[in-house]
């Protein structure tokens, strides 16, 4: 398929995905090594050293940011500018604005890691960046949203194709969610403190709007799009049902919106918006389910695949973690299971094994694919995709089921009674209970950390090697022209 | 009819359907929640933070506290045994932002107020595994170490006045919070008395044990003691906060 087609940066701009695909895969690496420090201060807490910028508290947040913004962010730019220029024939409309993007975006991610380890943060899960920060995300993100929508339209045919409209939500619904969640009053011009506008339960209620759906829409949505191009192109065969296409993208995008509540079961937020978010999360199996067998299924007549390529092992492996997070997920909103789950590791481990299962997974199987395109090469070595594969693959299971031990084990040891009726356990013991169960996620967060690092000693040997031969090819292209 | 292949074909169109789609949950679960009048219990005793606890739940966010304590005990028999009655929307309605938290590495904090000596909090946060072996929370040194910054205090309730809550400025306002809080309460809560106001609370609560200083721990363990004592439960029957749910 390749080799044939110019691929140039002529025709499209292929500079500025290879910047965020580079990104991507150090903030990959920042960020997981982050999560297995913290993962490590919580088996042992001396690792904290008595230092206010990497106590726990402080680095968490590096953590989040670090994986969610930095890795998937920079993951989604690349991917999605890849999809939409050659979806669309067309190239990007403008390279300073696209540079601009990286730059912007990058430097948001860095300002606010750096921030919250000084301390300032806005206490709101996975939206800690202060007011100015929250300025330049805006301001990069409209102009995100600009080049895409012109792109699509200097497309080259009629229909746009179905990866876009999943990119294309995803880029709307992160505008919508990241104005609404992010209002706050500063308390001086030149300071970066605030405090948001709202309080207590509405608060509530608009951060974990936020919240889920920056899983549903940055972690979902926009990964769906993603798979939605690379698995077809891989498989080389079309997507299975187009119609099931359809009904997945608008009953995702719909149902996804009214979810956010389950994380505020049995507080003080009314009850009825509560069951809403219940019931919903229920529907939200079907298309969940309907996007994931119309991944897998694409591979119907090219199964053997699995066998002879390992990015095909990362992307159908991606599907089926995402099937079983969004089965779990649902289970986990009943009202009944939250009341065990809820605030324990528990939703720690579902929400990994969508993060690592899921997003991680099909990130991976997409560079392999994408990486060597963009720099007109092949993969330095397919061996180390399989140790990747299998290193990450263990790294999850080793974590999803530590937490489930941990989680299940204390939600069970803190509503415990004895035969008098009495508390049988103290917090602290399930504290003391939890210490191998951590221990075990920390180790499967080291697998699946050096899965990562092989990856990114893979690309960069695949880019050396793609220099050189450029080089190589030029000097011989002058000798031919000079004989 | 429409079809689906006109908005496969028209951008605008699958733009304006998509934000549609999207709109409808929000709209719907969030609005409500300001208009609807028993989404906040009525409760006497909430009062908006002194200066000192202000500053103290401030050093709170910064640490990220919130990533390992809920503040926010549900209805459930073991939760009430453990940490008290279940909390209300009232209780954390001057909350900007909220710290209901999502995890509990370490317990609930939404009653911790009272339960522990000022002593045993300074040695808790200093070095929790001197009074609970098995605690896995980082040690705080530096808040015993660091002199509190209180300049910007009048600024930071300002802010906050600004986003609705009932600090006052004027006398009008001033006299509103008499009627509501109480005299002794109002005084508090005066933006213009905010930095005396911390110094004498500080000085009078002592609450790191350091006489003569000031430091971020003064702060923390003021605010760590004022939370979940504000309403007075056993003037109230079961049954009342019930109809709010």
């Amino acid at each position: 398929m390749a080799g044939v087609a110019p691929l140039t940066n002529q025709q499209y701009n292929y500079e500025v995905i290879r910047k965020f695909a580079i990104a991507a895969l150090v903030w990959a690496v920042l960020g997981m090594f982050t999560g297995v420090y913290i993962a490590s201060e919580l088996a042992f807490p001396f690792l904290n050293f008595d230092t206010p910028y990497i106590t726990f508290g402080r680095l968490r947040p590096v953590h989040t940011t670090g994986v969610i913004f930095g890795f998937g962010g920079n993951a989604l730019f690349a991917t999605s500018y890849f999809v939409v220029q050659r979806t669309c024939q067309a190239r990007l409309p403008s390279d300073r604005l696209a540079n601009f993007t990286f730059y912007g975006w990058n430097l948001a991610i860095f300002l606010g890691v750096i921030s919250y380890m000084a301390g300032y943060t806005q206490s709101r899960e996975y939206a800690e960046f202060e007011w100015p920060i929250d300025i330049l995300i805006a301001v990069v993100w409209v102009t995100y949203f600009w080049l895409y929508l012109q792109t699509l339209r200097r497309r080259s045919q009629p229909h746009i194709y179905v990866a876009n409209w999943f990119y294309m939500a995803f880029i709307l619904a992160t505008a919508l969610l990241h104005i609404f969640n992010n209002l706050a009053m500063p308390v001086s011009f030149f300071g970066l403190k605030s405090y948001s506008l709202f309080s207590g339960v509405q608060d509530a209620m608009t951060q974990w709007w936020y919240g889920h759906n920056a899983v549903g829409f940055f972690l979902t949505a926009a990964f769906l799009g993603m798979m939605y191009y690379f698995v077809p192109k891989q498989a080389g065969r079309p997507v299975y049902s187009y119609r099931l296409s359809i009904i997945h993208f608008w009953a995702l995008i719909f149902l996804y919106m009214w979810v956010g509540t389950h994380h505020l079961h049995w507080t003080a937020i009314p009850d009825w918006t509560s069951s809403l978010a219940a019931t919903f999360s229920i529907l939200l199996l079907m298309p969940s389910w309907g996007g994931m067998i119309n991944g897998i299924m694409t591979l119907s007549g090219a199964w053997d695949k699995l066998r002879s390529d390992p990015i095909m092992l990362f992307l159908i492996t991606a599907l089926s973690f995402y099937g079983m997070s969004t089965f779990e997920g649902p289970m986990m909103a009943l009202k009944s299971v939250n009341s065990l789950s809820h605030y324990t590791d528990w939703t720690v481990g579902h929400v990994h094994s969508g993060a690592l299962g899921w997003v991680a997974m099909v990130s991976f199987g997409s560079f392999y694919h994408m990486i060597p395109r963009l720099y007109n090469t092949t993969i330095f070595s397919k061996k180390l995709i399989y140790v990747h594969f299998f290193l990450a693959t263990i790294g999850i299971i080793l974590y999803i089921t530590a937490m489930w031990v941990s989680g299940i084990g204390q939600g069970l040891m803190l509503r415990a009674f004895d035969d008098y009726g009495n508390l049988a356990y103290t917090f602290v013991e399930s504290v003391a209970f939890m210490h191998w169960p951590l221990v075990t996620r920390a180790l499967g967060g080291v697998f699946f950390l050096s899965g990562v690092i092989i990856m990114v000693f893979n690309v960069y040997m695949t880019i050396v090697t793609a220099k050189r031969e450029a080089t190589v090819k030029a000097a011989e292209s002058e000798v031919a022209r000079a004989v | 009819m429409l079809k689906h292949e006109n908005i496969e074909t028209n951008v605008g169109l699958l733009i304006i359907l998509s934000l549609l789609a999207m709109g409808v949950g929000g709209l719907v679960e969030i609005v409500p929640l300001f208009y609807i009048n028993d989404t906040i219990e009525k409760v006497d005793g909430v009062r908006p933070y002194t200066p000192l606890e202000l500053r103290g739940r401030d050093i709170y966010q910064r640490e990220g506290c919130y990533l390992c304590h809920s503040q926010m005990v549900r209805p459930f028999r073991d939760e009430d045994l453990r940490y008290g009655h279940y909390s209300l929307a009232a209780e954390s309605q001057y909350d900007h932002p909220f710290q209901w938290g999502s995890k509990r590495t370490g317990p609930d904090l939404a009653r911790v107020g009272g339960k522990y000596s000022n002593e045993w909090h300074v040695q808790h946060l200093k070095a929790p595994r001197s009074v609970v072996p098995e605690s896995i929370m980082p040690n705080y040194p530096w808040l015993l170490e660091n002199d509190l910054k209180y300049s910007d205090v009048a600024a930071r309730m300002a802010t906050l006045k600004k986003v609705g809550v009932p600090y006052s400025l004027t006398k009008l306002e001033y006299d509103r919070n008499v009627e509501k809080f109480g005299e002794e309460q109002a005084a508090w809560l005066d933006i213009n008395r905010a930095e005396e106001n911390l110094l004498t609370e500080a000085k009078e609560g002592n609450f790191d044990g350091v006489p003569g200083r000031l430091t971020e721990m003064d702060a923390l363990v003021a605010y760590l003691q004022v939370l979940g004592t504000m309403v007075d439960f056993s003037k109230y029957d079961e049954g009342y906060f019930v109809e709010f749910r």
